[in-house]
């Protein structure tokens, strides 16, 4: 029967190490299947974070052979065969403990995005086209894995940027609202200001390990950044508030939370 | 089997409370990726500083950029449209040539900062050389080589931001090389035909279009701006047509950047005599 090495970190926010496990090869397996069996039989103080087993609850999330990964949707098979396996935790958050890092970070700029605010219901109730349904839907895709925060360089090599900037997730959410046609306000100060749009460098790492295929910088990025030009680096569209009396949100006003 | 690397290091697994800001844990090497996550900022960085010295030592050489009357042409190099000196003057390539006297030196030098700044601020190419050149960061979960970062937020790469007015000139320019391409089937002392350089020079065209429409700032443009697609139809209209071509920026960026510098190199050697442009009907 082959076998596969599985290199695994074991240890917490104050330190650890690499213990490897040579556990026997199945067919058809994924890593989390092999993490598991290492649970069954020689480790069973090994933690790590699951649920669906199918790609859609975010919750597996962890670099393997250095690249954020899905543990339940990372095919044995599907790694350079004979080599050892490296299974770490995801490098951007603190570890609590083996694979599961703690993500409340990511909970934090969550609550800091100003909920959807629409207009006053109509008296025939609220319309959208379809045309105008399927721009937000691709969004509405992620699972909230948190591979895109943890794999983008801005906060997973600068831990001091956590405290003034969102991150590739929230951007999606952002440019998701930006781009509602109920929605009336306007983040665009908000997003340059307190949330560190301007510190994305747009490299792409983020839509790269993206499970659900959300062109994240793209889609969201790119034009929440178009977004920002229009209302600040842009000397023609600048006149054009102007001689046409329209007013753009800063910042604060922005971040007000509707009722 | 079990073994334990780095054993000096291992802690006891007991519960320890995180803390936020601090120490993450885990290991700490720049990247555990075993794959050759370097090669595509080393192609990177040689094809991009291959184009830069050719296009530094065409911008500079200022002659055999223009294959006209004598040789039956009416070729132009796109490094040196529109026509601005008396050398490309003799039948009028690019908009009929408006010459500059005051300038002595090479006028690509005056032409070239703005397909360069359109490209420079490109959001495609800005990844490019992000990662291969200043290594933020070489490659995904490969730390980057700063200590600290600010990326676009502050000067001078907020200036970044005028991509879109670089865009606007950029769409000049693709209108000029049109031209240029359509004067090129005029063959003066034959008449209506097609070369291979007309060929070349209508490929080179085309290209630059598909890269500057497939642009994102053309795509926010287009329509990407509104709020609501269905109470701008035409807007949303454009932004479905560029879309498309949006999702294939990259590899526009890449083949318009080779042609243009074929193009370049086709038009010199036709005017310098090294090779003939063959007719094909």
């Amino acid at each position: 029967m082959t076998e596969i090495t599985m290199r695994v970190w074991r240890g917490d926010q104050n330190g650890g190490a690499f213990e490897n496990y040579v556990m026997p090869k199945v067919e058809g397996e994924v890593v989390l299947d092999v993490i598991h069996r290492i649970q069954a039989t020689t480790a069973p103080d090994l933690a790590v974070r699951w649920n669906c087993k199918a790609g859609k609850c975010g919750s597996c999330s962890a670099e393997i052979n250095g690249k954020p990964r899905l543990l339940c949707m990372t095919r044995v098979d599907s790694l350079p065969d004979g080599e050892t396996v490296t299974v770490t935790p995801m490098r951007a958050f603190p570890v609590i403990r083996d694979l599961a890092t703690d993500v409340s970070f990511n909970f934090e700029m969550a609550r800091k995005v100003p909920a959807f605010n629409p207009i006053p219901r109509p008296a025939d109730g609220y319309r959208m086209q379809q045309i105008d349904v399927e721009r937000g839907q691709e969004f509405r895709k992620c699972i909230e894995c948190f591979m895109c925060q943890d794999v983008c360089h801005v906060i997973r090599d600068h831990e001091e940027n956590k405290l003034k900037y969102a991150g590739p997730r929230f951007f999606i959410r952002y440019a998701e609202l930006e781009m509602h046609p109920l929605d009336t306000n306007d983040r665009r100060e908000l997003v340059r200001e307190k949330m560190g749009l301007g510190m994305c460098n747009i490299t792409k790492c983020c839509t790269e390990v993206c499970p659900e295929h959300i062109k994240i910088t793209d889609n969201a990025i790119i034009p929440l950044k178009e977004r920002v030009v229009d209302a600040d680096f842009d000397p023609v569209a600048w006149l054009g508030r102007k001689i046409l009396r329209r007013t753009k949100r800063t910042s604060e006003e922005a971040a007000v939370q509707p009722d | 089997m079990t073994t334990v690397e780095n054993s000096a290091t291992r802690v006891d697994n007991s519960h320890t409370p995180v803390v936020l800001g601090g120490t993450r844990g885990g290991p700490d090497q720049p990247t555990l990726r075993t794959d050759r996550w370097w090669l595509a900022p080393v192609i990177t960085v040689a094809i991009l500083s291959s184009f830069v010295i050719y296009a530094t030592w065409a911008a500079f050489v200022n002659k055999d950029y223009y294959a006209g009357a004598t040789m039956h042409r009416d070729l132009i190099s796109p490094f040196y449209s529109p026509c601005l000196t008396q050398g490309c003057l003799t039948t009028g390539a690019s908009m009929g040539g408006h010459v500059l006297n005051w300038w002595t030196i090479s006028p690509a030098l005056l032409i070239l900062i703005f397909p360069l700044g359109f490209r420079m601020t490109c959001y495609y190419y800005r990844r490019a050389y992000y990662r291969s050149f200043w290594w933020a960061p070489p490659s995904c979960s490969v730390s980057d080589a700063h200590k600290s970062y600010s990326g676009e937020s502050k000067f001078p790469l907020i200036m970044q931001n005028v991509h879109r007015y670089f865009f606007y000139f950029g769409l000049i320019f693709n209108v000029l090389l049109t031209y240029d391409a359509i004067v090129a089937f005029n063959q003066p002392g034959i008449g209506i035909g097609v070369t291979v350089g007309t060929l070349v020079l209508v490929i080179n065209a085309t290209l630059l279009w598909l890269y500057s429409l497939s642009c994102h700032a053309c795509r926010h443009l287009c329509g990407g701006q509104v709020r609501s697609f269905a109470a701008h139809p035409i807007r949303a209209k454009l932004w479905k047509f560029v879309t498309p071509l949006n999702a294939k920026h990259m590899q526009f960026a890449w083949v318009s950047l080779f042609f243009v510098a074929f193009t370049d190199i086709y038009v010199r050697l036709v005017a310098s005599g090294t090779i003939s442009d063959f007719r094909l009907f």
